[in-house]
């Protein structure tokens, strides 16, 4: 290791290179600009002489720049010449202003140097033999990749072949990856035996919106800043999208867009921006808009959990009996009011009596979000939502309370409002149909001893599936089948190989496992195999965030080794199995894997993303829809960091033109173009639920937290996180923690009849009794392991959730003494 | 690239082990340092600038859980020294108490504000909190690095405390020295 210089920081020469990136972590995707020079320089400090034109003679005063060490590296290309990068945010990008997250903020750290913080990163493929994980070269790791494949499709077909695949944008995914895979997967080897990154199935978290006719991502972020009020549900913006709720949320709450709402809606009263935020828990998100908006101007509505149909459903009703639904619009734009109302039907008193909160307090929350303005026009209410709902009691009845609301109001196609998914990853999905009728509960396969080869791409579920300790038990045992079967081939070749784990999968009970990913992840305890991807940054990669904003972001270095993009790695595979078929000279099956004569990831990107509806092609489901041909990676480069939204309306003199807001013509996504209100019967918690919560005490509520991106695949090799977060705290009462004689920083069990996990207690006074918060998808405490295997009617997990009992452990010194427990909510 | 800050921490307050072995070699401190007990102060061992020795104060006279304004390492950098009235991590006097820190948030450089009932220091641009009994650790916000300490000594004769160097890159710099 290299001397570290803490309190200096080297400056981008003037003639840096200078690229665009869009942070590759949460949806926002915020804008940054990479700088690459020589490592050997460094730019000077007056402005001519730095590529940030910026003075550094002199202190800088606040709010100037945003550039920490955390956004330096110094990286090594495969030529062996080293180069220095700075990763800061686009002052000009629409989505942040210059404004970096705690995680955005680190991608210049989290790319790979032999020496940093990415040295883990998978550099070659490896194979487990003999008891240990070897290097191996591409062309070993294909031929048994490509020969289990060929053997399970040609003796018990594609169902053999399991995938566990991510579907999203930004790091692990992107238009150009999702297509990659998506075409190896559907069109290629025809396996329905898939599911998702964060779901045991190959579903939407919207089937229920979708259907109604409302798409989940239907407004732009400038919309937060015209709302007369947000009625936000299940999401703690401050903690996971970071920049859309400080750059567009906090300046309307503060008031600072009034004269923007009053010059974009004149005529309207405009008053004083109310924000609504239904969570059990009083999240930093509540906190910090106490302080931004002040108290009278925020309502928390902290529901019992797993109730938030019950909520929805009784501020319909209280709407309809006010006579503050939008008869015009339900008339003209909507079906099936009639019906939802009847069934959805629920008085203040039953609603407060299953929500645990006030009449009161409910009928506030629908005179600030419903009642009609003094100028007699109806409020303004966008209704973001996100894990609250998806990951709910019954995601799909939840989003149908929701939507029925919401189009009861005409609370969508209206600027300033929206129901919109504040998401996780950045989207970016490209596919071609799934070839499958029927949802498939992949991980009670995996369990039950069903499929013989599982590819693990991009994801990690041991660390963020429900009922993740049976799963994981059950995929560890059959994997380790075959992971003794290939330890005792001494001296196979590709080909031996291939038939002694079909043998061990077939007659064994065995599971082949390749992991695809950057890092080995913890599916390294398990697989037989692990290829090395890329990240953006090290591939071209195109995703768009929860505003549908399409930015290409460029590559500007070698990925580590021989690592590649997803999407060529799936050609690897195709190519590899078509030349298989080839050589058995069985040309119908090789033709399948034709297609995939991609060199680089804009081949894939050109292949899938821009042949949407084009004449001759086949059906593809994409996000940028049939005009997505439009875009190409030179429009988009040109396109910078705003990008453009999709739908892309036409190109104009070179530029993108895109789409702000959908449904503002009234017309939806439905046959009859009409939204169709849904029924929503309370039904209470599901019943493998409500038998946890009958036999233990306290509610696992569990999320990100800010600090942490995801299952901290980067973040678990980085000081500045680990040291924060040694192990996946659990936030707890301060009269729980006393009664269980648990002092902050202990090591505590968390258990129920599904499974059992530890966490490091964070006693907390904002947590109410009864109540925890657990963080989700650690690696170092799993709080999936007490999830049930109960999922809704279209296989959704109710993370959520969980009820355990808490079993003090014991104390880690290290842990009190270099972990703060001070109160993470801003008061 | 470990984060020496951190990964010293950890090192003062555990058995030691990888990480903190690595950050003795960054910093170039004799294997022999690794007995250091807790709370003793840290040189900035990491550092090559020529840092100033400016007085902080007295450290017997300083008011316990209140901040004590000063400019470190030139006038153009508030900082704010603070005796916690227990040991701390880096801490100095004859309590072991006595830390300082940057006054600028290391995210976007506005003014942290020292509130006294929960001992943090907290920044009111995009919400960062900070922990002047854990070396500045962020407890929560948009931050990317702690909140850079100053590192201090004392001398028993005099009372006398004084900032001799900083670990961590002060906002708006690209030195800590301009």
């Amino acid at each position: 290791m290299t001397t570290e210089i803490r309190d200096r920081i080297a400056l981008p020469t003037k003639d840096a290179q200078k690229t665009n990136l869009t942070c590759h972590f949460c949806i926002v995707g915020c804008g940054y600009h990479v700088y690459k020079w020589d490592s050997n320089r460094e730019g000077g400090r007056a402005p001519g002489d730095n590529a940030l034109g910026v003075d550094f003679r002199k202190q800088l005063p606040p709010l100037a720049i945003t550039m920490t060490q955390a956004m330096t590296n110094t990286v090594t290309d495969r030529s062996g010449k080293r180069w220095n990068i700075m990763v800061v945010p686009d002052k000009d990008c629409v989505v942040n202003s210059g404004l970096s997250s705690t995680r955005g903020g680190k991608m210049g750290s989290y790319m790979y140097a032999a020496d940093g913080i990415g040295k883990e990163r998978l550099q070659t493929p490896r194979i487990f033999r003999g008891s240990e994980w070897l290097d191996t070269n591409w062309d070993e790791a294909l031929a048994i990749y490509a020969g289990v494949t060929k053997k399970i499709l040609d003796t018990d077909g594609p169902s053999g072949v399991m995938f566990d695949c991510f579907d999203h944008g930004g790091a692990g995914g992107g238009f150009e990856n999702t297509w990659g895979t998506g075409k190896l997967m559907f069109s290629a080897i025809k396996t329905p035996m898939v599911r998702i990154h964060n779901r045991p199935a190959y579903n939407s978290e919207c089937h229920a919106t979708r259907e109604m006719g409302i798409g989940e991502l239907n407004n732009s972020y400038e919309d937060a800043e015209l709302a007369d009020c947000i009625l936000a549900t299940g999401c703690n913006p401050y903690e996971t999208q970071t920049n859309y709720f400080l750059n567009h949320w906090v300046p309307n709450l503060t008031g600072a867009s009034m004269d923007k709402r009053k010059k974009w809606f004149p005529g309207e009263t405009v008053a004083t921006t109310k924000l609504i935020i239904v969570d059990p828990r009083r999240s930093a998100t509540v906190a910090i808009a106490e302080q931004v908006a002040g108290k009278d101007n925020v309502l928390h509505l902290d529901i019992e959990p797993g109730t938030d149909t019950a909520l929805f459903n009784t501020l319909f009703t209280y709407v309809v009996d006010q006579g503050w639904q939008d008869k015009a619009f339900i008339e003209a734009h909507t079906t099936g009011y009639d019906d939802a109302l009847k069934t959805n039907r629920m008085s203040l008193e039953d609603g407060a009596k299953v929500t645990g909160l006030s009449v009161d307090k409910i009928k506030q929350a629908a005179d600030w979000a419903y009642k009609p303005k003094a100028s007699g026009h109806r409020p303004r209410t966008m209704h973001p939502y996100e894990k609250g709902i998806i990951w709910g009691n019954d995601n799909y009845v939840i989003q149908s309370a929701l939507v029925s609301l919401v189009i009861a109001t005409q609370n969508v196609g209206r600027r300033g409002t929206g129901v919109v998914r504040m998401g996780g990853h950045q989207e970016g999905y490209t596919r071609p149909p799934y070839p499958g009728d029927k949802k498939i509960y992949i991980d009670q396969e995996v369990i039950q001893g069903r499929g013989l080869m599982y590819t693990v791409w991009g994801t990690n579920p041991f660390q963020t599936t429900n009922n993740a300790q049976q799963h994981r038990e059950a995929l560890t045992r059959r994997a380790d089948i075959v992971r003794t079967a290939m330890s005792n081939a001494r001296g196979a070749d590709a080909a031996t190989m291939v038939d002694v784990i079909y043998d061990a999968c077939k007659n064994k009970g065995g599971l082949f496992v390749v992991g695809i990913n950057l890092y080995p992840t913890k599916m390294a305890e398990a697989a037989q195999m692990m290829l090395p991807a890329a990240q953006p940054g090290e591939m071209n990669l195109t995703s768009m965030n929860g505003e549908r904003r399409m930015r290409l972001s460029e590559r500007f270095m070698d990925p580590p080794g021989s690592a590649k993009p997803d999407c060529l790695i799936a050609a690897d595979i195709a190519n590899a199995l078509k030349a298989l078929y080839s050589q058995a000279g069985n040309t119908t099956k090789a033709a399948q894997f034709d297609g995939f004569d991609w060199k680089t990831e804009e081949d894939a990107f050109n292949d899938g993303f821009r042949q949407v509806g084009r004449p001759g092609v086949g059906p593809i489901d994409s996000q940028g829809g049939p005009t997505g041909y439009m875009a190409t990676y030179a429009l988009l480069r040109n396109a910078g960091n705003n990008g453009v939204q999709l739908p892309i309306k036409e190109v104009k003199n070179g530029q993108l033109i895109g789409t702000e807001m959908i449904y503002t013509d009234g017309k939806f996504d439905t046959k009859d173009g009409k939204a169709a209100f849904k029924p929503a019967p309370w039904n209470g918690l599901p019943k493998p639920v409500a038998d946890q919560k009958a036999k233990h005490k306290f509610w696992i509520n569990n999320g990100r937290a800010n600090e942490v991106w995801q299952t901290a695949y980067h973040d678990q090799y980085n000081e500045h996180v680990k040291g924060r977060y040694p192990m996946a705290f659990l936030e707890m009462s301060l009269d729980d923690a006393r009664a269980a004689n648990v002092s902050p920083g202990d090591v505590v069990e968390v258990f129920n009849d599904y499974g059992s996990t530890y966490a490091m207690a964070y006693p907390m006074k904002s947590i109410k009794p009864g109540q925890t918060f657990m963080m989700f998808g650690y690696f170092n405490g799993t709080a999936g392991h007490l999830t049930s295997d109960w999922t809704d009617r279209n296989v959704i997990p109710y993370y959520k959730g969980a009820w355990a009992s808490i079993r003090r452990v014991g104390t880690l010194s290290d842990y009190k003494n270099s972990v703060s427990f001070k109160d993470r909510r801003f008061t | 690239m470990e984060n020496a800050k951190v990964s010293r921490r950890i090192f003062l307050v555990s058995s030691g082990g990888g990480t903190a072995a690595a950050a003795l070699a960054t910093a170039g401190l004799a294997p022999a340092q690794a007995a250091t007990p807790a709370g003793t102060p840290t040189p900035g061992g990491s550092t090559t600038l020529n840092y100033p020795r400016r007085a902080v104060g007295k450290a017997t006279s300083m008011p316990v859980n209140e901040v004590v304004s000063f400019s470190y390492p030139d006038a153009s950098s508030p900082c704010y020294a603070i005796r916690m009235g227990a040991p701390v991590p880096g801490g100095v006097g004859p309590n072991k108490d006595i830390v300082a820190y940057s006054g600028m948030c290391t995210h976007m450089g506005c003014p942290v504000a020292y509130e006294p009932g929960t001992k943090t220091f907290k920044c009111g641009c995009h919400f960062s909190i900070f922990d002047p009994e854990n070396s500045g650790q962020m407890v929560c916000g948009q931050a990317t690095e702690d909140l850079p300490q100053i590192l201090l000594e004392y001398d028993a004769r005099s009372d006398s405390v004084q900032a001799v160097a900083i670990n961590g890159l002060l906002y708006g710099r690209q030195s800590n020295i301009l």
